[in-house]
């Protein structure tokens, strides 16, 4: 026995157990995420085909390894090749991400009262309160779209009010517009924002307020200076929570934009379905990723640099 | 800088006994109330400029609602705070000539050591040379210029008290509030910090409040200290006097450890007390005057270190003398403290300096001894 003869403990083999459980979110995904990306990669690289599926080149497994070095050989980056090409793409990517960036200020500032109040209210009522913001999800997002056609349409809900109150004479048109998209987009999007800002105010230390006043801050100077600024990890988590969604969204500026609401969604749809080019439509959802992802590991790996400066005291 | 020039530690600093010195900071009839708990109750206190005054309580007493209201965290129910002549009231926290010392320290986490001493300062807009200059003397004050530029999470709990006291000095505020100031350290930085305060509050010439359940740490900083019990004041009074001359049961309880042995007066006057001890019948005998007649109960009162041991009876006879058994004994090194049972059943302690290297101490367990006193060590009180 080592304990006996006094040897030192030997170092324990790594634990089977402990490894097991990294894998999990591992394997997820690259089940569900590297899997479909590589297919759909693969299939960005293809030719559209009248076939099924419509695009060639199908791997042939049964012809072993030839099949597929053959299947390679016929990739193409004419797709790619074509969506820089014709401007509408580019118009599509920059409208898309220009709507997400408004429509992302635009929730920030609806979400940020909402959750501030929250965090202020009184503790007991603060469950109730989260439960409130997520209630919404307990209906069908498409239902609830489509519901504001209903609200936002020339003889809706909310242009008989306006007439109703004297504001306006004629009613507005609202429906099928950009406005109209942005409004969507802020009810939508508004949990994903409310719920990170709430858990960044709710822990707050609300003594680091009475200090500042103390020194001589005033409430309003207070929020600017300590309040929000500490706020931020809760600001940026849920920017990105509403952004990268929204710049794919195609279900909102489908049921409220206009025709002439340009967001890649839209185009990506079009091009899978209505002209069936699965190819193409690959190439645009490869290009939206790469738009998204790599601004993101940028800004990820600079956050984690300051974190790594600021928490770890030094020795 | 700092002002050197207020000459040599004041031994006599007093002016609460000074019928014309005006209180600095002064509650008139203040109460609190939370709901339907009453935090303070109709409390009237006066603290004086440059004074180091300490409310000292058990929590829930009221202190820190008191200290709270000097800052305007908390506005009183009833009743009204003045500083400097100037009724608080109503005056939000933001333009009080007050700084607070907060417990928890409060410091900004996302802001250097450098911007948390700098933030008040940028509240008064104060010119960016002047700020940065003030901020190093603040740094220099506290021993902390090394780490102007660190975040607080990369300091100690010492190093960011530090920088709370800077912080909170910066400013140079009539009023200092200090709300537990130490309780996060361990004990031998509180005692080195302790004195480390009495000093800077000498050297500033500041009028400095601290609220403390630590009876020890009140002492040690204090000029003067008000005790509190449930929203009133019990006593206030220098930390000599609240040790030596407790007004009631309460402040000599609470203060130091001590005896108590509950008796009937026998006879008052031309300065000496004598009392009957309930249940023995000894003969207690008090140099003290006090509104009190004979055959009313009160209670002796006299600290352990005031009793004197032995084996042999005291040359001094019946008076000022009681029997008993040595029940227990505690040995801290420096001091041992004998429980002594008498007759009766109240233990009666007596500390003993240990001042030789004996490791076998003449009194053991369960040996007869007898506890003595002088007539000016004890003290009689009422309440």
């Amino acid at each position: 026995m080592t304990i006996a003869t006094g040897q030192p403990v030997p170092p324990r083999k790594p634990r089977v157990g402990r490894a097991l459980v990294t894998l999990i979110p591992y394997l997820w995904l690259l089940v569900f995420f590297l899997a479909p990306f590589i297919i759909v990669a693969k299939m960005s690289l293809s030719t559209a085909a009248v076939a099924v599926p419509p695009y060639t080149p199908v791997f042939d497994f049964a012809e072993g390894f030839v099949g597929v070095v053959d299947g390679i050989r016929q990739f193409t980056f004419d797709n790619y090749i074509w969506l820089t090409e014709d401007a509408l793409y580019t118009r599509a990517y920059l409208s898309s991400v220009w709507i997400a960036l408004i429509s992302t200020i635009l929730t920030l500032l609806v979400a940020y009262p909402i959750a501030y109040g929250m965090a202020r209210a009184p503790r007991a009522w603060q469950p109730a309160l989260v439960m409130l913001v997520i209630l919404p999800f307990w209906t069908s997002f498409l239902i609830r779209v489509y519901a504001w056609t209903g609200i936002l349409k020339r003889e809706g809900l909310l242009n008989q009010f306006l007439l109703w109150t004297g504001l306006i004479d004629q009613p507005l048109t609202i429906l099928n517009t950009n406005l109209a998209v942005y409004i969507g987009i802020v009810y939508s999007y508004l949990p994903f924002m409310i719920l990170p800002l709430y858990a960044a105010l709710e822990r707050q230390d609300e003594s680091l307020l009475e200090a500042a006043s103390d020194l001589g801050s005033t409430p309003f100077k207070a929020f600017w200076q300590v309040t929000f600024p500490l706020s931020l990890p809760g600001v940026i988590a849920g920017c990105f929570l509403v952004f990268i969604p929204v710049t794919g969204e195609f279900v909102i500026p489908d049921l409220l934009g206009g025709s002439d609401t340009l967001m890649i969604g839209r185009t990506l749809w079009s091009e899978f379905f209505n002209n069936r080019d699965w190819p193409l439509a690959s190439a645009v959802a490869v290009i939206l990723l790469f738009i998204l992802v790599v601004p993101i590991v940028i800004f990820q790996n600079r956050a984690e640099k300051e974190e790594r400066s600021l928490g770890k005291k030094p020795a | 800088m700092v002002a050197k020039a207020i000459g040599p530690i004041r031994r006599k600093f007093a002016p609460w006994n000074d019928p014309a010195a005006r209180p600095f900071i002064e509650f008139r009839n203040v109460t609190k109330r939370f709901g339907d708990f009453t935090a303070v109750d109709h409390l009237s206190l006066g603290i004086y400029e440059r004074e180091f005054f300490a409310l000292l309580g058990p929590s829930g007493c009221g202190k820190t609602t008191l200290m709270r209201m000097v800052a305007g965290f908390e506005e009183p129910t009833e009743g009204s705070v003045f500083l400097d002549g100037q009724d608080l009231v109503g005056v939000p926290p933001y333009r009080r000539p007050t700084n607070m010392m907060f417990q928890s320290y409060a410091l900004f986490p996302h802001m250097t050591v450098e911007a948390n001493i700098a933030f008040g300062l940028k509240q008064d807009r104060m010119a960016k040379g002047e700020i940065d200059a003030r901020v190093e003397e603040m740094l220099n004050l506290v021993k902390l210029t090394p780490f102007a530029k660190r975040k607080p999470h990369q300091l100690s709990g010492g190093q960011r008290q530090r920088v709370a006291l800077a912080r909170s000095l910066a400013k140079k505020p009539k009023v200092l509030l200090l709300d537990e100031p130490l309780g996060a350290l361990d004990k031998k930085l509180r005692e080195e910090t302790q004195f480390e305060l009495t000093d800077l509050q000498q050297q500033l010439g500041l009028t400095f409040v601290i609220v403390t359940h630590d009876q020890e740490e009140a002492m040690t900083v204090a000029d003067r200290i008000a005790v509190m019990d449930r929203g009133r004041i019990v006593q206030v009074a220098t930390p000599a006097e609240i040790y030596e001359q407790p007004n009631s049961r309460y402040v000599a309880d609470f203060i130091g450890d001590i005896n108590m042995i509950e008796g009937r007066v026998v006879s008052t006057g031309g300065g000496l007390l004598r009392l009957d001890a309930v249940g023995t019948g000894t003969s207690l005998e008090v140099y003290q005057d006090l509104a009190i007649e004979a055959g009313d109960t009160a209670w002796f009162a006299i600290r352990p270190e005031k009793v004197a041991i032995s084996l042999d009876r005291p040359p001094s006879g019946e008076i000022n003398a009681v029997e008993g058994e040595v029940w227990d004994i505690g040995y801290l090194g420096d001091v041992s403290i004998y429980h002594v049972r008498l007759p009766t059943g109240v233990t009666v302690k007596s500390t003993v300096t240990n001042r030789t290297r004996l490791v076998e101490r003449p009194i053991g367990w369960d040996d007869k001894v007898w506890l003595s006193w002088t007539r000016d060590s004890g003290v009689v009180l009422t309440k």
